[in-house]
């Protein structure tokens, strides 16, 4: 079987199988991040493109080391987007990319939507590192290798998501991928953070953060930002961390052993207690290992090469 | 001075209560006879509409001609020639332009700008405020002195209740009617497209249904309380047609329209992010296609309005949230209804024929909508065989935007005779 697509644009798209083929295609890539000399020549004369429109260190730095670790030639741009002629710039973007004859583009951008506009108009591999409040799928991905890796499996899980759900690309990548190999998922948040049809994409809603620890294996915890505050969708930090923070006493009273994720950078005292941050449930740190093999996954698959070769390539010495 | 007979064509006339095979004498630029077998006078020239329908000249109560301001979208002159082509003798210009029709001057310009082109009859809508800016009633006397005939702050709500009270009582003085577009601009914030699961979906900011029903339901009230004749533009859902029937009934002054797109797509048409399928009140669900068909077809909805607006490709060549709002909608408003709502049995064509001229010449109290003897000759001639394929590169309008580009339709305008001048002739 073969990876036949040309972008990934999200897990909306994706089947059950390229979502498998991906995962077990980043499996043996994670190895070459623990060698001496972390480098494999598959990418080798192929040219990247990093487009960030929104700054994202996390996510840059992991396309980054991702590229570099396939030997792929790679070049950063960082744009600050202005605000009125947002949409001539990704035009204007497009046309310039064509022109310099680029291989693939990651791209992350402000707007839901913008890495498909690329991709229809554009000959490269487009490769989406999160748009607006749509797709983040490779953070999708590495999330669901990271529950896979503690389970075994997918298929039966109970993951939650809490946090702002309506304004998260990593929830909805979250929803699609998840539900696609199996896995329940529920959702908790503010009601002025959770979207009203969330329920007719086939997920459960949690009013209280007790009750989605009691039922939940995961629990995926959305980064709050803090400008939902300021436009009142919740009244304090304080009064969020009261009523929907994951802290030590609300998993002990959960009465189970529940796996914790978070796409960070956290807020400490917020959405997460810096002790259970900090504590033996948590695998946020693993996370970032393999966000990289991930993006080494896709990376490679996108440019053509095949599921089984990844063993093989990843055994190659540059 | 034309002389004209359009000669065999199927006439329809719902006002007259006309629908038989005639002949129209157009002369003096009046309907001068309508009968069997009229004699040819000396140097008249003959349409043969034979296997076509005549009927009185499609009304569009609302588009946006973009000048003076944005010629590059359109012009007085380009848009006056895509109503002609879509079979619209006449259209209501609406005020957002740069600068806003807010004065007298700016009227008569774009009245005198429509009579140079020598297309379709322009009547000019005022803004209810100055600059649109929501702030200080707009001089609607000396608007409606150059020939504005109603007046709307559209592109925006007018939100504030005290202003549009004033802006209501002020205009029974002239008896015309204020038109709002009505969404509560603090419950639209940043949203780009229905509230639903496809924005869900998409990951696009949701407007409710209810930023609009609130406005429609608050400007009912106030056309009570002030008398006024107040009209919704662009209904979009099903409650706001439920609430103006509710007002209708107490005998308030109020009148709606809707638009070809509001009618026939629903917010699927936004999947993929097509920005052609962006508009302001967005697209919205199946239901409430169904009910706006319903209210129109029970005239709790009095008339269609294509709310045609131009935007330039590079315009609407954007990421989905950073693109304008508005399609345009006159070369393409009869064929899709005719389409959709003729042959999918929702209307018959003379009540379909009535939304689009008699009706809208009602709520503007302007001229038009009826072929009778004496009336003027503003007339479209329609083809109802002919199946083409829409293609916005064949467009006389200088905008590109319509989400019909591609659909297979059936009928449309073949000639528009506009004041007794036969202006547009397809293929021509
Ligand atoms: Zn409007
Ligand atoms: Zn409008």
């Amino acid at each position: 079987m073969l990876f036949n697509r040309k972008h990934l644009l999200g897990l909306e798209e994706l089947t059950a199988e390229e979502i498998q083929m991906i995962l077990d295609t980043a499996v043996p890539f994670k190895e070459i991040s623990e060698r001496q000399i972390k480098k494999v020549p598959v990418l080798r004369g192929k040219t990247i493109v990093n487009l960030f429109f929104e700054p994202s260190t996390r996510t840059r730095t992991s396309f980054e080391f991702a590229e570099k670790r396939l030997s792929a030639d790679t070049i950063n741009i960082s744009t600050s987007q202005s605000s009125v002629v947002k949409g001539e710039t990704l035009v204007d973007t497009a046309r310039n990319l064509e022109a310099m004859k680029i291989d693939m583009v990651v791209i992350r951008h402000g707007a839901s939507g913008a890495p498909r506009f690329l991709s229809e108009r554009i000959d490269s591999n487009v490769i989406n590192a999160g748009d607006g409040w749509h797709e983040h799928p490779t953070q999708g991905l590495l999330d669901m290798l990271t529950m896979r890796e503690r389970f075994g499996r997918l298929a039966g899980l109970k993951v939650g998501i809490i946090g702002d759900i309506t304004h998260s690309r990593v929830a909805r990548s979250n929803i699609w991928g998840l539900r696609k190999m199996g896995a329940e998922v529920g959702v908790c948040g503010p009601p002025t953070l959770v979207p009203g049809h969330v329920r007719e994409l086939g997920v459960k809603v949690y009013p209280r953060v007790e009750d989605v620890l009691a039922e939940c294996d995961v629990i995926n915890v959305l980064r709050i930002q803090l400008e939902r505050m300021q436009s009142n969708m919740f009244p304090s930090l304080q009064e969020y961390n009261r009523i929907y923070g994951v802290t030590t006493r609300r998993l002990r009273a959960a009465g189970h052993d529940i796996l914790i994720l978070h796409p960070g950078p956290m807020n400490r005292g917020v959405e997460i207690d810096s002790d259970v941050a900090d504590g033996p449930q948590q695998v946020i740190l693993k996370q970032v290992t393999n966000g990289v093999a991930i993006r080494m996954a896709v990376l490679f698959l996108l440019a053509g090469g095949k599921p089984a070769g990844a063993a093989e390539a990843a055994s190659m010495r540059e | 001075m034309d002389r004209l007979l359009i000669r065999g064509g199927r006439v329809i006339d719902p006002v007259n209560k006309v629908d038989a095979r005639l002949d129209l004498l157009v002369a003096e630029g009046k309907v001068a006879a309508l009968g069997q077998s009229l004699d040819a006078p000396e140097g008249v020239r003959v349409v043969e509409a034979a296997g076509k329908v005549v009927a009185p000249g499609l009304i569009d109560m609302h588009v946006h001609l973009r000048e003076p301001g944005r010629e590059d979208e359109e012009t007085v002159e380009t848009g006056c020639l895509a109503a002609v082509a879509g079979g619209f003798t006449a259209v209501a210009a609406m005020p957002n332009t740069d600068p806003v029709t807010d004065n007298q001057a700016a009227v008569g310009y774009i009245i005198r700008e429509a009579i140079r082109s020598g297309y379709a009859t322009v009547y000019p809508v005022g803004a209810i405020t100055k600059g649109l800016a929501g702030e200080s009633l707009a001089e609607m006397g000396g608007m409606i002195e150059a020939g504005a005939v109603a007046f709307t702050d559209d592109g925006h709500c007018v939100n504030s209740a005290e202003m549009m009270l004033k802006a209501m009582k002020y205009s029974t003085i002239f008896d015309v009617p204020i038109i709002n577009h009505c969404e509560d601009k603090s419950l639209v914030g940043g949203g780009a497209m229905n509230a639903g699961l496809v924005a869900t979906r998409l990951g696009l900011a949701g407007v409710a249904a209810e930023s609009e029903e609130i406005i429609v339901y608050r400007d009912c009230a106030l056309a009570r309380l002030s008398g006024a004749r107040y009209h919704v533009a662009h209904l979009s859902c099903a409650r706001s047609a439920g609430i103006v029937e509710r007002f209708k009934a107490e005998g308030v002054r109020v009148s709606a329209e809707v638009t070809p797109h509001h009618l026939v797509l629903t917010d699927a048409a936004v999947e993929g992010y097509n920005t052609n399928a962006k508009m302001a009140p967005p697209l919205r669900r199946t239901e409430d296609v169904a009910a706006l068909r319903k209210a129109l077809a029970a005239g709790v909805i009095d008339c269609i309005a294509t709310d045609h607006a131009p935007h330039h490709y590079n315009e609407k060549e954007a990421a989905f949230a950073d693109a304008p709002n508005g399609v345009i909608g006159l070369e393409t408003a009869f064929p899709v209804l005719y389409t959709e709502l003729v042959l999918g049995k929702v209307l018959s064509l003379g009540a379909l024929i009535e939304k689009m001229s008699p009706a809208p010449a009602r709520v503007l109290g302007v001229r038009g909508g009826s072929l009778a003897q004496g009336q003027i000759a503003d007339i479209t001639v329609l083809d109802l065989d002919t199946k083409w394929s829409i293609d916005k590169n064949s467009f006389y309008s200088k905008s590109r935007n319509t989400p019909f580009d591609g659909m297979q339709v059936t009928g449309r305008a073949v000639a528009t005779v506009v004041g007794g001048r036969l202006v547009w002739e397809l293929g021509g």
